[in-house]
């Protein structure tokens, strides 16, 4: 399977491929980030004829609101997701605790549900109405509930979503550092709980900084979330000024602030890898002995992991079964079968291009480590910061500019009607899909081309072994890894995700994420976990996958 | 400084070490030598506490620090045993400049002590104008000499070192080895290095413990063991030589091929069942080393070279003697013969290593 | 051969989605699919006519006509509040229609004054309450919940959805602004908790005891009912006994308009024309509990069970010419 994967990735690699090596890897970064940058600049344009009066109004009512509200939820994820999943990448990576070889795989299982899924799930059982608090209510006359819909429980709920991409990164740098560096810090005197802090954590900071941008900026986008809380962000003033004050130019100020925002996280990033040249340097020596955690050391691992594993996936999951039992008979269909097909094969070729662009982003990044190339490669995946509509919309109105001019200029000529080139063409949609996802393609693809040594690259031209032979023989192969965690990550994203997908597909193209729109769009939400529940299960191929492999060293 | 008595150890039903004892007195460098497989990286985790012993001793000065008694063992935490560590790849810290790595088990020390120290470290080691790179900018050989700064910093009781030239080349090696050995003599540091080269060991260790299949064959000064192996495997493992076949004639003699051999023959009967007294008449093995047979024009024994290896100052030949066995000759590399040409040897041994049949 | 390959498969993936046969319309429609290909099909099966339609929610698909203008493949646009409608004709999105038979079936409060576009369907947005917990005679204005004595006692669904803007911007064309936001400021300080994310769950917060009243959609209300019978729920007509021009509960559409560049036009009149008459208005509004728009229909028996009303008799149009200047009403008296 993994072979007739790799052709098609190998095919349209090696068409990027040479256009990169004729055009240099300049081109192909800049064509890249600018790909990206279409929807940004379509949506900033609209700031040349700003609209004061509701600028003044958002300035004086919404705007203090909301930068405190995203600042407390960016901080609040940032350092939750942090925390989990540093903390859970290490007991899975470097310890040994009862249930450790399950958790491994599981842990990464919520990256499988849509993060407004189990908002809607938490808020069901926690809130006044749901189940918690009327059995309290009822059995003990209790008339206390949880403050689930609080700031609290959005921070709670997007980290309980969101720790997986830190637990994935984290991870893979963990069991990139063997036992030595450990064991010589405990000869120098340094107890293991304080050689954690000095010596595994600093050395993993680039990769846990990897997933947490990742984790960071889908929380800035996330539209569905905040939503289900009532929280508001500044996307929800976005869309709110975008369509329900009708006012683009409004619309357009904010998500430049919200750009710029972005742009300052994705500098700190830039500037906390430069100081950090040791990725390569940290051989992976000694898959030595896990640290077995004994007696009650043991039993919290072990609790701790059950723990995330039930509010993050399980109970979740389990909600959604209930729900989908009593509507089942009703809503499945032969169509379904279409959905699970459409969403199956957008994900499958969608994943298959993100990580073919991002192949040749990192390549171009290697050809040339200039830090203006690092700058641009970084500009290339702000896509995955962008409010899901504004990068729908930004990116369709240049697609259908094109369109326009081709149909006018050959009506002109040919005095013939023609319909939509691109719109409405898998190509359009499977390249929007880049446009948003390259970023979460781009960091493994990144990390995996790092470990390849310029070394091994001479070792290899000395066997007579270059250019596209090397890429084969050579640098795939010690990419496999990292080039499937990309494809599994792109491939779960592009089935959760909603905006693109209904803005660009064509008539009568329903995917499972469209579904769960329908049904959520009208607050059904119980009818909605039908398609919720296909989405996980179609997920969870990809992720196992994506564990397998992340493995295989250990 | 450092005594293992009877220490074993298995990993699961498999025995890795059994019953390996010795004793390194301060300031005394010690070696296990044996080939891979052997059980030495074993004991050395073990001295420094990574691993659990599941019988025996080990006492580091007058401490016990692990030791297995009533069906429990005990063990003091690593980083408790005050036990420097040098690696076989180093394990320099890449996210800190080697002075911060120096430095990294001098957190107790005040600031203005520890800057010291790490200079002072970083002087011996002479690499004081590297204080602010990063490993990886480094060579093998500077990487290694930071490793050894960063492990006797803290001014260790023990110092232990895992395999720590084999990544280095040859002339790195030796240079490298006479260098250390003269700090760790500088700084009366007792230490036992672990290695599969005996080059190596021999230019480094006072006493050479040679191992095999988790058993110490032999504690003993390289020169002892060179000369006087107490097995086969030793004298396999040591140097170079051939076993010829002989017979006991009497206390002081040994009849091979080659001649009689004069030398004492008491004690040096040894064979692996470990008997100390020769019968007369009894078949022994013979060690002969290359600088036991001697080039000699005038001898009436001839030999045909079958191969020779140019050593630079001298040729080993590989001769082959009338009976058919084979014997190595160190020679002079003025004496240029070629291959199938006879020339004359005699026996030059003035004491007798001999293994029973 | 790879060559050949990836080319093949660019090919494929150009293929478009969109290519449209002559006498088919086209639909963009941010009307759930489950709501209106029941009858589309309905349609086609009469008619022989494809009906080809995507949804999307009303922002993007806006934002979409504008950008293809000229070349857009859609004949019809379909939203589900008036709002929205009224914000496409004045980006002139869509095109007048004079069409007698659309004239006849459609109320003119219910229809834009320049025939840009048509309601479909009528949806009340009214009270439901506790009857446990209000003694008859308790209720009588959307005014006056923000009364101080309704203090903790109402629920309200998040000020983000077009239904509660197109309510506020009502209340500002009879009252003006300064009234309207004293009486949204009313409603916020007396809410028992933060606004909800949808109707539903706010009725359920009233049946559990939270609050005691709320504001939605009156088909909130027959969903809910049809899956939760015995919860303590009844529905409540407002302003009924007013007499000026707030008189009446407040009623939206969802409707549609044909669109300015329609490649379709006559098949998208008739669709409309279609979609009005007597035969299609049941299926149209009872699939979803609505009220049907053309008067000549009668409702739903689940719906028409919820007793008769008097609608408020504003053109719906209002809602939208208003709806930007409710939004920051709502953003100023702090109702989220």
């Amino acid at each position: 399977m993994i072979t007739a994967e790799k052709a098609p990735v190998a095919g349209a690699f090696s068409f990027v491929s040479n256009a990169s090596s004729r055009f240099g890897p300049w081109t192909v970064a800049l064509a890249l980030a600018l790909l990206t940058l279409i929807p940004v600049t379509v949506v900033a344009l609209a700031m040349l004829d700003p609209d004061q009066a509701i600028w003044d109004h958002l300035w004086r009512h919404v705007l203090p609101e909301l930068l405190v509200n995203t600042l407390w939820l960016v901080i609040g994820v940032g350092i939750g997701v942090t925390v989990l999943g540093t903390g859970l990448a290490w007991l899975t990576a470097a310890c040994e605790f009862p249930g450790r070889k399950f958790f491994s795989w599981a842990l990464l299982l919520p990256l499988a549900l849509p993060a407004y899924v189990t908002a809607f799930v938490w808020i069901g059982l926690l809130d006044f109405t749901g189940g918690l608090a009327t059995w309290l209510r009822d059995s003990w006359d209790i008339t206390w509930t949880p403050p689930i819909r609080s700031r609290g429980g959005v921070i709670l709920v997007m980290v309980l979503a969101l720790y997986p991409y830190v637990y994935l990164t984290a991870r893979t740098a963990f069991q990139g550092q063997g036992r030595r560096l450990l064991e010589a810090a405990q000869s120098l005197g340094v107890s293991r709980r304080r050689a954690f802090f000095r010596v595994a954590l600093p050395i993993a900071r680039p990769g846990i900084i990897a997933g947490l941008s990742l984790a960071l900026m889908e929380t800035l986008a996330d539209f569905g979330t905040v939503s289900v809380f009532n929280y508001n962000t500044f996307t929800t003033a976005i869309y709110k000024a975008w369509f329900s004050m009708f006012s683009l130019p409004a619309a357009s100020q904010l998500a430049t602030i919200l750009i710029f925002f972005v742009l300052a996280l994705v500098m700190l990033e830039q500037l906390s890898r430069n100081s950090a040249h040791y990725a390569n340097s940290a051989r992976g020596s000694g898959g030595a002995r896990r640290i077995r955690l004994g007696g009650a050391n043991a039993a919290m691992a072990t609790g701790f992991a059950s723990l995330v594993f039930l509010l993050a996936f399980a109970i979740p999951l389990i909600q959604l079964l209930i729900w989908t039992s009593d509507i089942m008979v009703s809503d499945l269909d032969a169509r379904y079968f279409d959905f699970a097909w459409h969403s199956l094969l957008l994900a499958g070729l969608g994943a298959l291009l993100v990580v073919s662009l991002a192949l040749a982003l990192g390549y171009a990044q290697r050809l040339q480590p200039t830090p203006g190339m690092q700058l641009t490669a970084r500009l290339a995946t702000l896509g995955y910061a962008l409010p899901g509509a504004v990068l729908a919309v930004g990116f369709y109105i240049p697609v259908a500019g094109i369109d326009n001019l081709i149909i006018d200029t050959w009506r002109d000529w040919t005095r013939q009607e023609i319909g939509q080139v691109f719109g409405g063409t898998l190509f359009v949609m499977l390249l929007a899909y880049s446009t948003r996802f390259l970023a979460v393609g781009f960091g493994p693809v990144e990390t995996g081309l790092a470990r390849i040594t310029k070394t091994m690259d001479e070792a290899a031209q000395v066997l007579g072994t270059t250019g596209m032979k090397r890429l084969f023989r050579v640098h795939l192969p010690m990419l496999r890894a990292p080039l499937l965690a990309a494809a599994a990550l792109a491939f779960v994203d592009i089935m959760k995700e909603l905006p693109i997908t209904l803005m660009t597909r064509p008539f009568g193209w329903d995917t499972l994420a469209t579904r769960v729109f329908e049904m959520t769009s009208e607050g059904e939400w119980e009818r909605a976990a039908l398609p919720a529940v296909a989405i996980c299960l179609v997920g969870l191929l990809p992720i196992f996958f994506l564990v397998k492999h992340s493995d295989a060293r250990t | 400084m450092l005594a293992l008595e009877h220490v074993a150890q298995s990993y699961g039903s498999k025995p890795i070490l059994s019953d390996v004892s010795f004793v390194l007195s301060p300031g005394q460098i010690g070696c296990l030598l044996g080939p891979s497989g052997c059980g030495k990286t074993t004991a050395l985790r073990l001295i420094a506490g990574f691993e659990q012993l599941s019988a025996g001793e080990i006492r580091i000065g007058a401490e016990i620090v692990s030791a297995f008694a009533n069906g429990r063992g005990h063990s003091l935490l690593p980083e408790q045993r005050r036990v420097g560590l040098v690696f076989q790849d180093y394990a320099l810290f890449p996210h800190l400049s080697v002075a911060k790595n120096v430095a990294f088990g001098l957190s107790a020390m005040p600031a203005t002590d520890r800057r010291m120290r790490v200079a002072e470290m970083l002087d011996l080691v002479g690499l004081s104008h590297e204080a602010e790179a990063y490993p990886h900018q480094l060579s093998g050989g500077q990487q290694q000499r930071v490793a050894l700064a960063r492990a006797l910093a803290p001014r260790p009781r023990l110092l232990l070192l895992d395999e720590p030239f084999s990544n280095l080349d040859v002339e790195l090696r030796e240079k490298l080895s006479l260098e250390v050995r003269d700090i760790l003599k500088q700084e009366a540091i007792t230490a036992l290095l672990v290695t599969h080269d005996q080059h190596e060991a021999f230019a480094m260790a006072d006493n050479i413990g040679v191992m095999n299949k988790g058993v110490i064959q032999q504690w003993d000064t390289p020169y002892n063991l060179y000369h006087q192996p107490i097995n086969r495997f030793v004298a396999d493992f040591i140097g170079q030589g051939v076993l010829l076949p002989g017979e006991v004639l009497n206390s002081r003699q040994v009849e091979i091929e080659l001649g009689v051999l004069e030398g004492s023959v008491d004690g040096d009967c040894s064979d692996e069942g470990g008997c100390t007294q020769c019968d007369l008449g009894c078949r022994v093995d013979v060690l002969i080393r290359p600088d036991d047979i001697i080039h000699d024009d005038d001898s009436l024994l001839m030999a045909e070279v079958e191969r020779k290896a140019f050593r630079g100052a001298d040729f080993l030949y590989t001769l082959k003697l009338p009976g058919g066995q084979r014997v190595l000759a160190q020679v002079d590399s003025h004496h240029n013969h070629a291959i199938g040409e006879k020339i004359g040897i005699r026996l030059g041994v003035d004491h007798v290593v001999a293994f029973r049949k | 051969m790879k060559t050949f390959k990836s080319m093949l498969l660019a090919v494929s993936l150009m293929v478009s989605g969109y290519a449209v046969q002559a006498d088919e319309v086209v639909v963009y429609s941010a009307r759930n699919e489950q709501l209106i290909k029941p009858l589309f099909d309905a349609y086609t099966k009469e008619t022989g006519v494809k009906v080809k339609f995507i949804t999307d929610k009303e922002g993007p698909l806006m934002a979409r006509l504008k950008a293809e203008g000229r070349n857009t493949p859609a004949d019809i646009f379909m939203t589900v509040d008036a709002g929205n409608l009224w914000q496409a004709a004045q980006e002139d999105l869509l095109k007048p229609v004079n069409s007698k038979i659309l004239a006849a079936s459609i109320p003119a409060h219910l229809r834009d004054p320049g025939n840009e576009w048509f309601g479909l369907s009528v949806r009340a947005r009214t009270l439901i309450y506790n009857p446990n917990k209000i003694k008859p005679g308790e209720l009588t204005t959307y005014e006056d919940l923000a009364n101080p004595k309704w203090k903790n006692r109402l629920c309200l669904r998040t000020s983000k959805k077009v239904y509660n803007q197109s309510l506020v911007g009502m209340m500002m064309n009879e009252y003006g602004e300064d009234k309207t936001e004293q009486i949204v400021r009313g409603w916020v300080a007396n809410q028992a908790t933060q606004p909800f994310p949808d109707d539903t769950k706010a009725m359920e917060a009233v049946a559990a005891g939270l609050c005691d009243v709320t504001i939605v959609n009156t088909y909130y209300f027959g969903r809910l009912m049809e899956k939760k019978p015995n919860l303590p729920l009844a529905i409540f007509w407002p302003n009924q006994s007013l007499k000026n021009n707030s008189a009446g509960v407040h009623v939206n559409i969802s409707g549609a308009g044909v669109t300015r560049h329609a490649k379709n036009e006559a098949g998208a009149i008739k669709l409309l024309e279609w979609l009005a008459s007597e035969k299609a208005q049941n299926l149209y509004a009872d699939v979803n509990m609505e009220y049907p728009a053309n008067l000549k229909v009668k409702p739903d028996a689940a719906v028409a069970a919820w007793g008769t009303f008097k609608p408020n008799l504003i053109n719906v149009a209002q809602a939208g010419a208003l709806q930007a200047k409710a939004v920051m009403l709502m953003d100023r008296a702090g109702y989220k």
